[in-house]
């Protein structure tokens, strides 16, 4: 018999998920993506955008397109999950019944959270760039901005990409020494974080980046309020950062539809999962991937890469009625802008925080350095992304288990 | 791992002050705990979130961010920082003996 897959979201995970479900299974699973829209957008381009490195319709492609034949795609509103009835109800009034639910809608930008953010001055001195946009809008207030106090902050963990808001403040940095015009502008970065990163290594490295660009730090920063008639930032605990143009990551959530399904989420409507099977902890027939999972890991397009193995393989697995593997070891890696077309990497997972040395192995791209190889992966990636990690292909030497070879457990000195 | 006495019983806490293992943690420990993050007096409001910490960690393995305390915990991020103006999750950890909340990743 015909099993029933339904795929909630057509971004990254349910998109290399559906077709690597569908090439392994074929006919024997009829498998159909529901998404609220038809837009892809690659993601990681939405960094370049503010700084005219690249063109927002570039990084855009219809979701449907996408998608292996044989896979269908409805673009609808999700209302709810009826996980009793293993149904999904959507907005355009029909019900889908499934054997196995994938939940793969991602995270949600929640700027209303956060009192005064959309507020007067919103779209004028304050902007985010996690949207295509917002991106566009901030790009016009950069060509704009002549010099004063740029703020880039984010609310609060988790964001999508948390090294993207540093490699702002790189690119920034850049973008204005390029102006001549950087002894003009202040640049701080005020994070909720107790250093410029989560992981000690990767933070102390990183910190130490933003110290040579003369980029000001502000940790725990709580941000409780925006006043962008004022321009200043206001703290829970009563500190202020006063800005002229301010870049804030709003606070993010999981989809609004998860909140309205009994049993499905959590209190920020991110869903409860095993971080090595993806099994929900809602329902057996129901699997996690990527940024809508409340797994320990980084939420990113990477990590969702590489769970798809681990996704793909168990919902097989749960089909078949048999036992299913704990793959996932949280693995994620980031290229990270950092301005003079030169970037750095980093490559880590659940138990091993972002180390130097090399990618995949002794030879391959340095870790934790600034190289301009890294910088050529980061741009040449785009391409990868539409042509095979979509599709479902395996990358060469790109495996979803993060490598140790080539990795040591010490900062090397930079020539 | 530095052991140490609190309340008369020995602890161990790591590097950053907090409990490595919750179930040593007794009621008598909080207020000594809650002197050395400068918080010289315990509230029915403090004890409300340290109870709620606590209870958090062992139903879900780890304790809640501010911005979940604020939405489960019956008190508001803003009277939590009055709570706790060092950063409510953290010296409210320290001070329920739980460790670390994992929130940001």
């Amino acid at each position: 018999m015909t099993q029933r897959v339904v795929i909630l979201g057509g971004g990254t995970g349910g998109t290399l998920g559906a077709n690597r479900l569908q090439r392994s299974l074929g006919s024997d699973v009829e498998i159909t993506v529901v998404d609220q829209d038809d837009r892809h957008v690659y993601q990681p381009g939405l960094l370049f955008v503010p700084f005219g490195m690249a063109d927002p319709d570039e990084i855009e492609r219809p979701r449907h397109r996408q998608l292996r034949q044989g896979v269908e795609f409805i673009e609808s509103e999700i209302d709810w999950v009826d996980l009793e009835a293993q149904e999904v109800h959507v907005e355009n009034g029909t019900t889908l019944g499934y054997d196995v639910l994938i939940v793969a809608t991602g995270a949600r930008l929640v700027p209303e959270e956060t009192e005064g953010l959309e507020g007067p001055g919103w779209g004028e001195k304050v902007f985010t760039f996690y949207t295509p946009e917002g991106a566009e809008a901030l790009s016009h207030a950069l060509d704009a901005f002549d010099g004063g106090r740029l703020v880039v902050n984010v609310v609060d963990m988790p964001i999508k990409c948390p090294v993207a808001p540093l490699e702002f403040c790189f690119l920034a940095d850049a973008y204005f020494t390029e102006r001549g015009i950087r002894d003009r502008v202040e640049i701080n970065y005020a994070t909720p974080l107790d250093g410029a990163f989560t992981k000690p290594i990767a933070s102390e490295h990183l910190g130490g980046m933003l110290e040579e660009r003369n980029i000001e730090l502000t940790t725990e920063f709580n941000t409780g309020e925006v006043d962008g008639v004022g321009g200043r930032l206001i703290g829970y605990d009563g500190r202020e950062v006063p800005f002229d143009l301010a870049v804030v990551i709003p606070l993010h959530g999981g989809a609004e539809y998860v909140g309205r399904s009994p049993g499905l989420g959590d209190e920020l409507d991110f869903v409860p999962t095993d971080e090595h099977t993806l099994q929900s902890k809602s329902a057996p027939n129901v699997f996690v991937i990527g940024d809508a999972a409340n797994v320990p890991a980084s939420k990113a397009g990477s990590v969702t890469h590489f769970e798809g193995e681990t996704l793909v393989s168990n919902v097989e697995h749960f089909l078949a009625g048999e036992p299913l593997e704990a793959g996932f070891d949280g693995h994620a890696n980031c290229f990270i802008e950092t301005g003079y077309r030169k970037a750095l990497l980093i490559d880590f997972n659940y138990e091993t925080e972002p180390l130097p040395g090399h990618y995949p192995g002794p030879v391959g791209l340095p870790l934790l350095k600034e190289s301009r190889l890294n910088h050529l992966g980061k741009l040449l990636f785009q391409s990868v992304y539409w042509h095979s990690l979509l599709p479902g292909r395996d990358l060469p030497g790109v495996g979803a288990v993060m490598p140790m070879s080539g990795k040591h457990r010490s900062i090397p000195e930079e020539d | 791992m530095p052991t140490e006495t609190v309340a008369g019983a020995v602890v161990d806490r790591n590097e950053e002050g907090f409990f490595t293992d919750a179930t040593q943690w007794t009621e008598a420990m909080a207020p000594e705990l809650a002197r050395a993050e400068g918080i010289d007096e315990l509230t029915d409001a403090h004890w409300q979130v340290i109870r709620f910490m606590r209870q958090e960690y062992f139903e879900k393995g780890t304790g809640p961010t501010v911005r979940m305390l604020g939405k489960t915990s019956g008190v508001t991020v803003k009277e939590l920082y009055q709570l706790f103006p060092k950063g409510p999750a953290k010296i409210a950890a320290r001070i329920a003996g739980i460790p670390k909340p994992r929130g940001c990743i």
